[in-house]
């Protein structure tokens, strides 16, 4: 009975981060440029690994395992935003043309003159 | 002291939690032994200023993830459209500076991987009072810029609103 509601409450879980990772994938396929891209990776990244991992941890139950997954989508989402943070600057300081800059009064800097 | 705590008992959760050795005294020794040298190299090693970690922080950041997941989930639900339905959800990148009110670098670093962590919005560059921001809407971008993410980071940092 527990195995079938474990099931129950996992398989849409899988179902759907299933779903957000292809989408991040197609997302890497058909956006433009090289910074629209890196958002369509971050849904693989954060809800699609996200998905999967409580999903898995509804499989495994009260143990060991279930903290060991918790502690793998914690890093994840602990050093993703890093990786992704230092792509983005990389490409910011190799020159990767950036869209326009915002014109209100907020948008007025440039990437390289900071640091 | 208080960070050399924190890191020792997070090394030593850590190591119980991965090796499972609940019973054998010798091995939780050498374990606890080995949290302690890793937590004195890691404080001895750390050359940033390491007051801004406090317990209060730490009861008030739970409430501030449980308040990111629901803003990552939103996200992913917006950037998935996006993908999907060009058409119907166009995309318009922007990029531009925002203001930021963290006080501390434990702060700035919370509120940066923040907006990277959110699908759609990834910060670039962080300065000593703003972050530039890299943004695949203009919506997403004049969302961050409403500060409701900034404050609340700052709020779980310190306690102020």
């Amino acid at each position: 009975m527990t195995a079938l509601l474990a099931d129950l409450l996992s398989l849409p879980l899988f179902i759907g981060g299933v779903f957000l990772g292809i989408s991040g994938a197609v997302g890497v396929i058909r956006l433009p440029d090289f910074y629209t891209r890196l958002h369509a990776a971050g849904v693989t990244d954060t809800l699609s690994a996200g998905m999967i991992l409580t999903a898995m941890m509804i499989q495994a139950g009260f143990t060991l395992v279930t903290v060991k997954l918790l502690l793998i989508l914690i890093f994840l989402w602990y050093t993703s935003p890093v990786a992704s943070h230092a792509l983005a600057r990389a490409a910011v300081h190799t020159g990767v043309p950036l869209p326009p800059q915002t014109d209100d009064e907020r948008g007025q800097g440039d990437a390289s003159s900071s640091n | 002291m208080l960070y050399f705590l924190l890191l020792f008992s997070a090394l030593g959760a850590f190591w119980l939690l991965l090796s499972g050795h609940w019973h054998n005294q010798l091995l939780l020794a050498l374990g606890a032994a080995s949290a302690l040298l890793a937590a004195w190299v890691g404080v001895r090693m750390e050359r940033r200023d390491t007051g801004a970690y406090s317990l209060g922080m730490l009861l008030r950041l739970p409430r501030y993830l449980a308040w990111l997941v629901a803003a990552i989930v939103r996200a992913n639900i917006d950037v998935v459209n996006r993908i999907w339905y060009p058409d119907t959800h166009p995309i318009h990148p922007v990029a531009g500076r925002l203001p930021s009110s963290q006080g501390t670098d434990l702060g700035k670093t919370i509120y940066a991987n923040s907006i990277t962590l959110t699908p759609g919005t990834v910060a670039i560059e962080i300065g000593d009072d703003d972050v530039f921001v890299h943004a695949l809407t203009r919506e997403g971008f004049d969302e961050l810029a409403a500060g409701e993410m900034d404050r609340r980071v700052t709020w779980a940092e310190g306690g102020r609103r």
